[in-house]
């Protein structure tokens, strides 16, 4: 598809992890037993001791008694050190410059097929240093579970989506987030780690703890080490591909389990901002769902002087308002969230909604309401935009709006990396670096045979097929308008995601989609059938054998003929004498 | 004749390497473990010795008798605490006179500077006590007051009225035998403690209400605890709150911490948490003119909290949780009633083994003429206090009320007592001990049970350690080594744990020896009848031979 667009001079990586003779779906039971609530599979001791069970009891019946205190005890120490308190009173809020920051934002873009796209983004910036072992420990407005994540497992990057349903890149253009369908985790670690291997198992397991998902079974089976696609977004140019880990469950099913610890990590929660919209119910009935959470460091200036960590929290949704709808081509955000946007989260320093208005600039094809004169142009993927803006923390927004509502009116290669797989222990990886003729075709076949697997590696619904993950096409295409290359300075969140390092061109990443192959199929039920059948062959060759080593033969005298016996039997109770 | 040795030899054949070579090779691995010495641990006597140094000072003997006085006497107490654990108590008590410096130390004008001074002349090891007995007419200890804890290992004794004139050394000994053994019990260990502490191993028989919660309410030794204080904030569009936790933590938190250390390791964090709701909607008291929560109400005021608190994704360690709670600007002030409807003066409650909330009022700021949101800086002192309170409740520092007569001193900035520790560590070597030769029993007796479980090398090797560990501790305990005892309970609770929850034990539990021979059955049963059938056809015609053969000779 890529190969198409009329592109001069393009760079593809072609990523393909193809694993269709090794059992990636497998997944043992023990790998699940390396999971951080190991009291779920343990059996309890025996119940004499009473060591665990006095437990649960004492929680139910948890008694709740007010704290008695003596204020002296604290007096003394506060005595001692406590001379520079500042006093408890309200102060002016020129304070401390904040070290943290939390900005949201919400793009719409009604696309040319009718469907409407919206893109949350929420960005939390903390100026703090996470590297070389530096002890965090006290949160504000980043979450705390992903901060103790990064600083035990010393993450330099951590990308992580979950993906419900297929980008159409066809009807749909390029999507702000790329991410391919299932679940997608690729993680750049510090160069301190030395067990790399064994602290991405870890963190695998704390992760899918975090986000309800299935993410313990990511393996060696399905983890590949990519060396020239997957560089690091953030700041810091390690090419040193030992660090980093990327696996995909293209079977992951995303559902509202996992939007629910996903909201619970912004400072909001989904009480107040743009949050609120998002209810699960509304969001999983579309054409396409994806959440996503992506951490890296980032520069705070353009000297790059104070690096802080930026915590990125995606979702995008496609909404297909012909089916859903009255057939008519109009929206608004209660239609589509079932909600309204009633307040901005207080804790954003910007809280915005974008409307793509550039296929739109007089007006003829869709009006807004309430309209706003606030206009905003960006940069986004090599095209120069226009969007409506309207901004949330500032009081007149809510004065007239209460719902927006949006009306339409009718009217080839160089370089080649390629890694086979090991039965078992990991799968296929080819990149290949390739340039494209513009108005080209270029197609990558990969020949492969289907195999058996061992019996117990099959899956539970083993006929429903075996997932190869998508193939991943990252590329540098040249830009129609001038790319800002300043990444710190203001800029809307949608367009500022990938780091740009020229002028003249952007980065896109593009997933296709992920196969489903079908292997052959044994009966299941058979085993037992079949260790019947064998004995029973072994059996019996094994009993003639033996009938012919122990028996000795020999002629013997013919038996009286049985009908002779029954004449005879009858002769004797007449009292005649029997035949000879 | 030849038929019957070709059925003897196939049998052989089946018997000699058949039978073993299926045995070998369905076998599960089951690696040697120490049966006999668990076994011993499954019968527990531990004995716990405290030295006692017992110094009498100027004016409490007299010169004969000073050198009549006894070097050394031990006492031994002993109970039995059900048929598998007994305990005994040993004080070792060793007397002598107080040396010059010890008397100059003495004469400071007030016990604590007394205290501080004895300390600097001799400090005394881990899990050990030194008395002093002071007399009559001391200035160190106001009228009323008999004995006086100080913030380290010592105490002084004052010595009774009653003992002034014509006494014997024997009833002077008499007469401080009893003080020095409450004395003792408060300081170093008590029964109720090391019972509470065993009840992991031995079920307690229902006591009286206070102790069990007592006991219930502190959490359960654990090698190291997540500390977390959270700030909520259910209305951030109100109130801007600020809190200064780091310095806090420092200044309050971490020096008590810093104490601790030998028992356990701490790591604290804190966050806050937005539009954090409690579950409980506060009712309105007219003649307070605030909010008011019930005690009975409490309990259910965490659940909606809790799910926002999260767990620690890090370690698996227990987590103390430290609520301070800021309520909305709508049902504000908000006050805690106890069950006789009385306001709480702290604001605070607590939960056993789950941790504290804390309410902080914020309306006094307000000021006449409002404009939210308002900025609030928290008074981190007043908070600290009362979390602090509430952390040596729930790590089970006692603060048990003194008999009369007795004068504890205020624990100093390090938030706790040299002693206190003492007696902590002394509960928590003996429940390490509790809980880990009661996971080791546990284990043995399952592994025993169920033939099929693999037993690996790495398993084995945890229970050898876990034994080994556990005989040190219960030897060091015997001995009077309080330090090593509790280093080695860890070790010995750590390694046990280890085995017992290691994944391989898992693996073919569920595979029982009805289910295996109902799949060897189709090849056993066809290939033994003909075996067995003509092992007893030769059997039979061997015996019919023999006994032709008497009937031949007869």
């Amino acid at each position: 598809m890529a190969a198409r667009r009329n592109i001069p001079v393009g760079l593809l990586f072609i990523l393909c992890s193809l694993t269709f003779l090794i059992a990636t779906n497998t997944h043992e039971t023990t790998s699940t037993s390396e999971h951080p609530d190991k009291a779920v599979n343990l059996p309890e001791k025996s119940t004499e001791t009473g060591g665990q069970t006095t437990e649960q009891p004492a929680v139910e019946e948890r008694q709740w008694e007010p704290t008695e205190f003596q204020e002296e005890t604290v007096n003394d120490a506060a005595a001692e050190k406590q001379d520079a308190t500042p006093p408890e009173t309200t102060t002016t809020s020129a304070g401390a410059h904040p070290k943290d920051d939390f900005q949201e934002e919400l793009v719409i873009r009604p696309l040319q097929s009718g469907d409407v796209y919206a893109s949350f983004q929420f960005r939390t910036l903390w100026e703090t240093d996470f590297m070389k072992g530096n002890k965090v420990s006290h949160y504000r407005l980043f979450p705390k579970s992903l901060g103790q994540v990064i600083s035990k497992f010393s993450v330099r990057e951590l990308h992580i989506s979950f993906t419900q349903g297929y980008w159409r890149t066809m009807q749909w253009g390029q999507p702000f987030m790329p991410s391919p369908p299932g679940a997608e985790l690729w993680v750049w670690f510090q160069d301190s780690v030395t067990d790399v291997d064994g602290t991405w198992k870890e963190l695998t397991n704390v992760l899918s703890g975090i986000f309800c998902a299935s993410l313990n079974f990511i393996d060696s089976t399905n983890t590949v080490q990519p060396s020239a696609s997957f560089k690091p977004l953030g700041i810091g140019n390690v090419t040193d591909h030992r660090f980093l880990r990327y696996a995909t469950l293209p079977r992951e099913i995303v559902c509202t389990e996992n939007l629910t610890p996903w909201k619970k990590l912004l400072p909001c929660g989904s009480k107040a901002g743009l949050a609120v919209l998002m209810k699960s119910e509304k969001l999983f009935h579309s054409s396409f769902h994806s959440q996503a959470v992506h951490i890296r460091p980032v520069c705070q200036d353009s000297e790059c002087t104070t690096t802080s960590w930026e915590l990125r929290q995606t979702l995008n949704v496609v909404f297909d308002l012909h089916t859903s709808g009255q057939g008519k081509r109009e929206w608004s955000l209660f239609k589509m969230f079932s909600r309204t946007l009633t307040e901005a989260c207080p804790l954003a320093s910007s809280s915005k909604i974008y409307i793509d208005i550039t296929d739109n600039p007089q007006g003829e094809q869709f009006e807004l309401t309430p309209a706003t004169h606030l206009l905003s142009q960006a940069v986004v993927l090599g095209d120069r935009r226009t969007f409506s803006v309207y901004d949330l923390t500032e009081a007149n927004t809510f004065g007239s709006m209460r719902s927006l509502n949006l009306k339409t009116r009718p009217k080839s290669g160089g370089y080649i990396h390629y890694q086979p797989s090991k039965d078992r222990v990991r799968p296929h990886l080819l990149e290949m670096l390739v340039q494209l003729p513009p108005n080209s075709v270029t197609e990558v076949t990969v020949q492969f045979e289907r195999a058996l697997l061992k019996w117990t590696e099959y899956t539970p619904d083993p006929n429903h097929g075996f997932y190869v993950g998508s193939s991943v096409i990252s590329a540098l295409v040249p830009s129609m308008v001038a790319m800002d290359t300043n990444n710190t300075k203001e800029r809307p969140l949608f367009s500022s995601f990938f780091p740009c390092k020229e002028e003249s061109s952007y980065f896109v990443r593009i997933y296709t989609e992920p196969l489903l192959v079908n292997l052959p199929t044994p009966d299941f039920s058979m085993p037992y059938n079949v260790i019947c059948l064998t004995c029973t062959v072994v059996a019996v060759g094994y009993g003639s054998l033996y009938n012919l080593l122990t028996r000795s033969f020999q002629i013997e005298e013919p038996n009286p003929r049985l009908a002779k016996r029954i004449a005879n039997v009858i002769r004797r109770l007449r009292g005649v004498p029997p035949l000879a | 004749m030849r038929g019957q040795l070709a059925a003897l030899s196939i049998a052989a054949v089946v018997i000699i390497i058949g039978v073993p070579l299926w045995w070998r090779t369905t076998e599960t691995y089951r690696a040697w473990l120490p049966v006999s010495q668990i076994q011993e641990l499954a019968n527990l006597e531990l004995q716990l010795s405290a030295d006692v140094e017992v110094v009498f000072a100027r004016g409490t003997v007299t010169p004969e008798q000073q050198k009549k006085i006894p070097l050394t006497l031990s006492q031994d107490d002993e109970h039995v605490v059900d048929e598998d654990t007994s305990l005994r108590y040993r004080y070792e008590t060793r007397y002598r006179t107080a040396t010059i410096m010890e008397e100059d130390a003495l004469n400071q004008p007030t016990a604590a500077e007394a205290d501080l001074s004895l300390h600097m002349l001799s400090e005394s090891p881990c899990g050990s006590l030194v008395v002093y007995v002071v007399p009559e007419s001391t200035s160190l200890l106001p009228e009323d007051v008999e004995v006086y804890i100080g913030q380290r290992r010592t105490a002084l004794l004052r010595i009774g009225t009653q003992m002034r004139v014509g006494r014997t050394l024997d009833q002077l000994l008499d007469h401080l035998e009893p003080r020095i053994k409450k004395l003792l019990q408060l300081m170093s260990f008590s029964h109720t403690d090391i019972t509470a502490a065993l009840s992991d191993r031995v079920r307690l028989s229902p006591g009286n209400k206070e102790s069990i919660a007592d006991s219930m309410r502190a959490f359960k030794s654990s090698p190291g605890y997540e500390i977390t204080f959270s700030l909520l904030n259910p209305d951030p569009k109100s109130h801007r709150l600020h809190w200064d936790i780091e310095g806090a933590v420092q200044t309050f938190i971490q020096p008590l911490l810093t104490k601790l250390e030998p028992l356990a390791n701490f790591s604290i964090d804190s966050q806050i948490l937005y539009y954090a709701m409690l579950g409980v909607n506060p009712r309105f008291d007219n003649s307070h003119n605030a909010y008011t929560l019930n005690a009975d109400s409490l309990a259910h005021v965490i659940n909606p909290v809790e799910a926002r608190l999260g767990s620690n994704a890090a370690s698996s360690n227990p987590v103390l949780n430290f609520l301070l709670y800021v309520p909305d600007a709508n049902h504000s002030p908000l006050y805690i009633q106890d069950r006789k409807k009385q306001q709480v003066p702290s604001n605070a409650f607590h939960s056993p083994r789950w941790g504290g909330i804390m309410v902080y009022n914020v309306n006094s700021f307000y000021g006449p003429d409002v404009a939210f949101p308002v900025d609030i800086n928290i008074n981190m002192a007043k908070v600290m206090g009362v979390f602090l309170a509430q952390l040596r409740l729930l790590l089970g520092v006692q603060s048990s009320t003194p008999p009369p007569g007795f004068l504890v001193a205020p624990c100093g900035s390090s938030g706790l007592a040299d002693w206190e520790l003492d007696r902590l560590m002394w509960s928590r070597s003996v429940e390490n001990i509790a809980t880990a030769t009661t996971t080791i029993t546990s284990l043995a007796q399952l592994l025993d049970q169920i033939g099929n479980i693999v037993i690996n090398d790495n398993i084995a090797q945890q229970v050898s350690s876990a034994v080994t560990s556990l005989q040190l501790a219960v030897a060091e305990l015997e001995s009077g080594n309080l330090g090593f005892a509790l280093q080695y309970s860890k070790e010995a609770i750590l390694a046990s744990e280890r085995a017992f929850f290691d994944p391989s034990l898992l693996h073919l539990l569920y595979f029982p020896d009805d289910q295996k021979f109902a799949i060897y059955i189709p090849l056993f049963l066809p290939m033994c009848v003909p075996i067995l059938l003509s092992l007893l056809k030769i059997a039979s015609e061997v015996r019919q031979r023999r006994r032709d053969k008497q009937t031949k000779t007869d």
